[in-house]
């Protein structure tokens, strides 16, 4: 049991609105809630007739169904199930009668509104908790009230209040006068061990609307009058629309106006979310999605070039020409590296490369809004509605309390919906044409004006001393945009001499965060060549990664390490033991790899076969340090999805370009993973170690790709470097 | 533009459209049935799979003109509640993160299931290769897949 003071974050726990009645609202949003019409969800109980706000968090039906706001973007880590689980369990509510409804934009109410770093269930942990218990506690305090007994003799269970005489009392039935109360200054938490609800398996709260196909997402949003709007961005990155002739798209059924816009015009100030290589747009603007794709087509656009549409190769070579440049300052040196290199018995030296990727969440981009003369109505599938508003009301120069941003449900973000150029596209187009719009993305357009994820490139170089220990590790990454080298993560702290060296690429290719951003590249090329170095040394690869740890453990190299090495290593012997590391293969090729990164800890065991040159992989073993599991069925479900999603991009995806030109548009000549390349079975496991809970919705993904090559290595005696690792021939190397 | 009679769930529903526009848009704009997803518009990732006389279609890439009186099944009129076997399983084996390509996926896996009602691997990667799911969710879709066979 914990006690906490209310302050922290009270504004989400005074009631907002004092109606009369005290906390009474009306109303139900079907379309932002778990629960449909009919629904049996609820255990058979009706709606309620009578709502009462409890806080920001809840409001409790006065026959007892709970309402819990989900606050972050729903983009496909579950959280709209998780974060409502743990306001549940401190409220102490049956999840049987609690409907969860996304929360829409609200800075008052609210910490932090984003989808991204796996952060949700981290940063929200106590306030989640918070806003159950102090509910709760009204609860107990109203039925105290009723019976006119000491608050000191009650006790919750299952969405009841007992009295120690033996009578209870629902919720539902204190609720109307549990609103009416004022916040206690002090409410007790759960001790972990008496959770009943987290970490009990529960499936998501949007499952039901899901397999019917029920509108829930952005491009499912339809309104009266409401018109579909397309752009037509430049064909290449650095090239922007000059003229347009569009008399014959103009006669066409259904369209209403064909325009140009600039969705940043000069003077308006732009913050980190504001990316898009291509702020001017043609746009088109019809009655029906298929009539405006159709008319998109018939446009007659002359462009101009404003900066040197770039070839793939071109950055290739000049990413490779800067790996060999050293740098004027380190990122992070640590003893006399260049001394432990010429002293050395043994050096093991490796390049890896890594294209550009696209995001291609399913749902392609898409906004809805409605801006009239001072406002904006913005709905739809953002990791960053706040930011959006940032935008919105610079551009539109609107004041932000004018300017509402809702949630739908999101098909995928993977970063993309991060940058919300798509939003403030729309709300410039809806002010246009002075009416409601739907901005839809075509598959194409999505693919082709992305944020990407950059080429990276890194150069790895490790000294052994005669008796095969680690005394130098120089560490060179580079690439557009940005280096994907983390100075401070693991091995550093775990090396004598250390050396990082950063250089980056300027480029008119716009970049984002992608899935795990970095740390998505750098795992791959670490831990492959961890692998190789642990060979070279002749060391098993877990005991070798063990040993390092236990190095950063007891004498840590430098102050500033990014890791618990206890922690990591507590993952890497987990996933020893579970997979039974040292016993028999069944024939299978092995590899290992383990990452940290957004404060959860993964380590990985690929078992494969290869088949014509192709791995065939068996099994995948996870074990994973997250803290305390939320939802056991959610957080395995994110492992997977890691593991598929990682396998996938480090085999087969690539973005190129051609003088600026993407050479992938659409899923024919982009590939993603299918079905029969995933994994045949992935287990998962988890540390338990009662540490408040850290996210699953990316530290999954990093670690996998290098399992995935050292594996193959094993299988084929061929190391991979290059991604996508597809490219490589692996049929006339084979050995098995 | 001309008038086209759709047999749609069950129903017939008169459209006016021109002859060109895919099955798709057709359910999404005209039939406000949007549970059919776009996901790329050229027939390669299957988010916008129904079935036609039976037969997994992709509804982007099939003009309404060539629809004919073909009887159409959506996600919306697999089942009137979402307990069609495939549907259960789905909320079973807990398959969705993001969900989009759910509808899609679950209309490829009723198609083969109605015709090979137990699949095997093989059988479930060649119905289901070309259902992309960018979540990942291929172990799960499978395990429901098996686990609505041997509900029905
Ligand atoms: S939208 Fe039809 S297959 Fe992709
Ligand atoms: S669940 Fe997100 S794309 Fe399949």
């Amino acid at each position: 049991m914990e006690i906490i003071k209310t302050h922290y974050n009270r504004r989400s726990f005074i009631k907002v609105s004092a109606t009369a009645g005290g906390g009474l609202v009306v109303g139900f949003n079907w379309l932002m809630s778990s629960c449909s019409p009919g629904d049996e969800k609820l255990g058979g109980l009706a709606l309620p007739d009578n709502w009462f706000d409890i806080n920001a968090y809840l409001k409790i039906g006065n026959n007892g169904v709970v309402t819990i706001y989900s606050q972050n973007p729903e983009i496909g880590q579950n959280v709209k199930t998780a974060m409502p689980m743990i306001v549940a369990e401190e409220l102490d509510v049956d999840w049987g009668k609690v409907i969860v409804e996304q929360a829409p934009l609200n800075s008052e109410k609210f910490n932090r509104q984003v989808a991204g770093g796996s952060q949700s269930i981290r940063q929200e942990w106590k306030a989640l908790r918070t806003a159950g218990a102090t509910a709760r506690r009204m609860l107990m305090e109203a039925a105290a009230q009723q019976w006119n007994v000491p608050v000191t003799e009650l006790t919750t269970e299952n969405s009841t209040i007992k009295h120690s005489s033996g009578k209870s009392i629902g919720y539902g039935e204190v609720a109307s006068l549990a609103a009416t109360l004022e916040m206690p200054e002090e409410i007790e938490l759960k001790d972990p061990k008496d959770f009943k609800l987290i970490g009990r398996p529960t499936k998501n709260v949007d499952g039901k609307k899901v397999i019917k196909g029920e509108p829930i997402f952005g491009l499912d949003i339809k309104r009266d009058g409401m018109l579909i709007a397309m752009v037509v961005h430049a064909p290449a990155f650095g090239m922007r629309p000059k003229s347009v002739a569009d008399s014959e798209a103009r006669t066409m059924p259904g369209i209403k106006d064909v325009f140009i816009i600039n969705s940043f015009p000069e003077g308006v100030e732009r913050q980190w979310a504001d990316v898009s290589a291509f702020p001017e747009l043609v746009v088109v603007v019809g009655t029906s999605t298929w009539e405006v794709m159709k008319a998109k087509k018939a446009l007659k656009v002359e462009w101009e070039t404003t900066s040197k549409p770039m070839n793939t190769d071109e950055y290739d070579q000049a990413l490779s020409a800067l790996l060999d440049k050293k740098a004027e300052t380190p990122a992070r040196k640590d003893g006399n590296p260049d001394e432990a290199f010429k002293k050395a018995a043994k050096v093991v030296e490796r390049t890896y490369s890594a294209p550009f990727l696209a995001h291609n969440t399913m749902e392609p981009m898409n906004f809805f809004a409605h801006v009239t003369a001072d406002r904006a109505e913005l709905v739809g599938p953002i990791q960053t509605p706040a930011a959006l508003r940032t935008s919105v009301s610079r551009v539109l120069n609107l004041p932000e309390e004018n300017v509402t941003v809702d949630m739908t449900r999101q098909g995928g973000g993977f970063g993309r919906r991060l940058y919300g150029n798509f939003g403030v596209e729309a709300a410039v187009i809806s002010k246009r044409v002075n009416a409601p719009v739907k901005l839809v993305y075509t598959r194409e357009d999505d693919m082709t004006q992305g944020t990407y994820r950059p080429a990276y490139k890194v150069k790895y170089s490790a000294a052994l001393d005669k008796d095969n220990n680690l005394i130098g590790l120089k560490i060179r990454g580079v690439g557009i945009l940005e280096s994907p080298v983390f100075a401070n993560r693991f091995p550093a702290g775990a090396v004598d001499n250390y050396l990082v060296e950063n250089h980056s690429l300027e480029s008119n290719i716009t970049i984002g965060a992608w899935r795990a951003p970095r740390s998505n590249f750098i795992a791959v090329a670490e831990q492959s060549f961890l692998d190789e170095v642990a060979e070279a040394a002749g060391k098993d690869p877990i005991d070798f990664r063990l040993e390092l740890l236990e190095r950063a453990t007891t004498k840590p190299v430098g102050e500033r390490n990014d890791y618990d090495p206890a922690r990591y290593a507590g993952v890497l012997k987990l996933i020893r033991e579970k997979s039974g590391w040292n016993g028999q293969k069944n024939g299978l090729s092995r590899g290992v790899s383990a990452y940290f990164c957004h404060n959860s800890y993964v380590a990985q065991v690929v078992d494969l076969e290869m088949k014509d040159g192709k791995p065939l992989i068996q099994k995948v073993w996870c074990a994973a340090d997250c803290g305390i599991v939320v939802n056991p069925e959610g957080a395995i479900n994110q492992i997977e999805g890691c593991v598929v999603d990682g396998i996938g991009h480090a085999m087969y995806s690539a973005m190129t370009f051609k003088e600026g030109v993407p050479d992938q548009s659409n899923f024919h000549n982009y590939k993603l993973i299918r079905n029969s390349e995933a994994p045949r079975e992935i287990e998962c496991f988890f540390v338990e170690n009662g540490i408040d809970p850290t996210g699953l919705g990316e530290p999954g993904l990093p670690p996998i790709g290098a399992a995935l090559a050292n594996a193959i290595y094993s299988a084929t005696g061929k190391r991979l470097t290059t991604q996508p690792f597809a490219q490589t021939d692996l049929v006339n190397i084979e050995r098995m | 533009m001309a008038t086209f009679k759709l047999h749609v769930n069950g129903k017939t529903r008169e459209v006016d459209v021109s002859p060109d526009t895919p099955l798709l848009w057709v359910l999404r704009d005209s039939l406000d049935l949007a549970g059919t997803k776009y996901g790329c518009g050229i027939a390669q990732c299957g988010a916008c799979t129904v079935h036609l006389n039976g037969e997994a279609v992709r509804s982007c890439a099939l003009p309404i003109s060539a629809v004919a009186d073909g009887k159409v099944v959506t996600i919306e009129g697999l089942s009137e509640k979402g307990d069609h076997p495939v549907q259960k399983a789905w909320e079973e084996a807990d398959v969705m993160q993001c969900g989009y390509c759910q509808s899609g996926q679950i209309m490829s896996a009723a198609a083969l299931l109605k015709k090979n009602p137990a699949p095997s691997d093989e059988e479930i990667f060649t119905a289901m290769n070309g259902n992309i799911c960018r979540c990942g969710t291929y172990m799960r879709i499978r395990e429901a897949i098996k686990k609505a066979s041997a509900m029905s």
